[in-house]
């Protein structure tokens, strides 16, 4: 037998955990008056952090299904939504018309909503999933473009559960018993918590059978179907799966916000999704807070210091910017910036110890 | 001579129409319980094309396939599949992605199971099954002596372990009937010669090998049986000596190619 060795991905996750829990109690701490944004020079501030933590729960999805099942979803941003309503509709709507009253105003009763939500939008995509997933390439994307579409128009539709255009407000904060996961300071916390549970999670599903098996299908859907793997079956499920993480980030989303409407969930969101998994890189759930965190670093560098390099009016400039350096990492990082750094990592090793060599493979 | 033996996979009238061009005419012939059967005949002759429809990867035009009896028409490949039917692929389709083991514990999706939750938090019964799966894998690599290479990427194996992996990974599924496509194509003589022992153990451990190959020498010192097909009809079907003495398939198949090739 060999020695028994902790998996790189437990070491990873755990360094992981500990390095965005550090970075979170700098503003609890605030050692030496420091704020959490001093340490990044006023580019990414604790708000950014805790968008980077719901993103990165999202494309965690968005990598088991595209990645790992090869199945691509353009309509994301729909999962998303369904999550953000469900725990507003819920947790505001209750409590205002008196349904359910010294249920729907308990301090647990945000946690169900959130739960019932992750439910209801799984059910929804194993619904619509049986039928689109039979499609394939672009026609699959097509179809999930149409269901963003479309969970998007209906959301601006009845105004007196959703709100209409103008959403829903005075979504409440989340409370544990008599604690408020409130300021922003604490809800980091619940945000980047659950972010690496759903990382575990992830990770516990790719080394699992059911992840094999969309391996599987990610390179031969017939080899996969003749070894006994239900092809259709386990499409769907990847699709449910990323859903239901879809969800539980649109309910923190929501809380955070304290509102919700239609706008952040439409298809430029649900593009951005993909970009951000595409440029995290797809061969691996660590693609996800990487793949976010880059698109989120740049995009706010941009609109803080292109002003001072371009004086120009007008932000058309930040938007070429934006693409031009999008462009230039799947030209030079196809396979993300994740891979693509691991990679550059291992070499510089290499170049230290040149005897080093090639002895892990 | 083993006409008293369990009918396993009995085709009638299977035909196959690709858009006019009839792939498969009407073919019938019986696989017997503990038999190996080769499928011979020259290039596009339908070998393959029957593998497809056996195994549910196409979908027959008509006629009827039926394994213990249980039409198999109409069902999708991993249902087949857990009925008890393997095979492996002309062109051998490994799961590039994996490693050795790995593709071989895909085999074991059927045949295991465990629930949602335990895979999300890797429960006690997820690791428990990945375990059981595991060790499963493992034995299967043992069988075809690809154990030492259990770590490797799939696709760095040289070509003939790459086809042994297939069969390992079919053999994961636990199938009674195991359909080879061109197992013994791009090996060399000793890699042959293995092959052709572990297909003879394979049999001696209660697997019915039903066949497809070029390499008529090879096929004629394995089979209990050989089926010659051409352009997409069955022309023999019999012992190997009756075959070969057969006036239309040496006219038709062994007349120009293997008397060119031996």
């Amino acid at each position: 037998m060999q020695t028994r060795r902790i998996p790189a991905n437990t070491v990873g996750l755990v360094v992981f955990a500990l390095v965005v829990f550090a970075l979170g109690a700098v503003d609890l701490v605030r050692p030496f008056g420091l704020r959490f944004s001093d340490l990044t020079g006023r580019v990414v501030t604790l708000d950014t952090m805790i968008r980077i933590g719901i993103l990165t729960i999202v494309v965690v999805g968005l990598n088991l299904l595209m990645g790992y099942a090869g199945q691509i979803s353009l309509g994301q941003a729909g999962f998303y939504a369904l999550g953000a309503y469900a725990s507003a509709i819920l947790s505001t709507l209750a409590a205002r018309h008196g349904i359910l009253p010294g249920i729907s105003d308990a301090w647990w009763w945000p946690w169900l909503a959130m739960l019932a939500g992750m439910g209801l939008t799984g059910l929804f995509a194993y619904l619509v999933g049986r039928p689109i997933l039979r499609l394939k390439g672009n026609y699959l994307a097509m179809a999930t473009l149409g269901l963003g579409f479309i969970i998007n128009i209906f959301s601006a539709e009845f105004p007196s559960i959703t709100g209409g255009n103008d959403g829903l407000t005075e979504i409440p904060r989340l409370r544990i018993g008599e604690f408020l996961l409130w300021p922003m300071q604490r809800y980091y916390f619940l945000v980047w918590g659950a972010a690496v549970l759903v990382i575990l999670v992830a990770l516990n599903i790719v080394n699992s059978r059911i992840g094999r098996a969309l391996r599987a299908i990610h390179t031969g859907e017939t080899a996969a179907a003749t070894c006994g793997v239900d092809t259709e079956r386990a499409k769907v499920q990847a699709l449910v799966i990323s859903a239901m993480m879809a969800s539980l980030a649109g309910s923190l989303y929501a809380h955070f916000q304290s509102a919700v409407s239609p706008n952040p969930f439409g298809f430029t969101t649900s593009v951005e999704l993909v970009t951000m998994a595409a440029v995290g890189g797809l061969s691996s759930v660590w693609g996800a807070p990487f793949g976010v965190a880059t698109l989120y670093v740049i995009g706010d560098l941009i609109k803080s210091r292109m002003e001072k390099i371009l004086p120009l009016q007008g932000g058309g400039y930040e938007l070429i910017l934006y693409g031009l350096l999008l462009v230039l990492i799947m030209i030079f990082l196809p396979s993300g910036v994740t891979a693509g750094g691991m990679d550059a990592l291992r070499r510089l090793r290499r170049r230290r110890r040149p005897d080093a060599g090639e002895q892990t493979a | 001579m083993n006409a008293d033996r369990e009918l396993l996979l009995d085709m009638t009238d299977l035909r196959k129409d690709f858009e006019g061009l009839m792939a498969v005419f009407d073919v019938s012939f019986p696989v017997r319980r503990g038999e190996i059967v080769s499928l011979i005949g020259p290039n596009g002759a339908g070998k393959t094309t029957i593998f497809n429809l056996i195994t549910g990867v196409l979908p027959a035009t008509s006629g009827s396939v039926r394994y213990r009896g249980r039409e198999l028409r109409g069902l999708r490949p991993h249902q087949i599949n857990a009925l008890g039917l393997a095979r492996t692929f002309q062109n051998v389709r490994l799961f590039g992605n994996m490693t050795v083991l790995e593709n071989v514990m895909v085999g074991r999706h059927a045949r295991t199971r465990y629930g949602a939750l335990s895979t999300a938090f890797r429960l006690p019964a997820a690791r428990r099954a990945e375990r059981e799966i595991r060790e499963r894998a493992m034995r299967e690599l043992a069988r075809v002596g690809l154990e030492p290479k259990a770590g490797e990427g799939s696709l760095s194996l040289p070509f003939g372990q790459q086809r042994l992996l297939e069969i390992a990974r079919a053999l994961a599924t636990e199938p009674s009937l195991l359909l080879l496509d061109e197992a013994g194509s791009g090996l060399n003589g000793a890699e042959k010669d293995d092959l052709g022992r572990l297909i003879r153990s394979l049999r001696g451990s209660g697997i019915t090998i039903l066949l497809v190959e070029h390499d008529i020498p090879f096929v004629m010192g394995l089979s209990d049986r050989v089926v010659v097909l051409e352009h997409g009809v069955l022309i023999a079907d019999g012992t190997p000596a009756q075959v070969q003495g057969d006036p239309r398939v040496i006219a038709a198949y062994l007349g120009e190619e293997v008397g060119g090739k031996c």
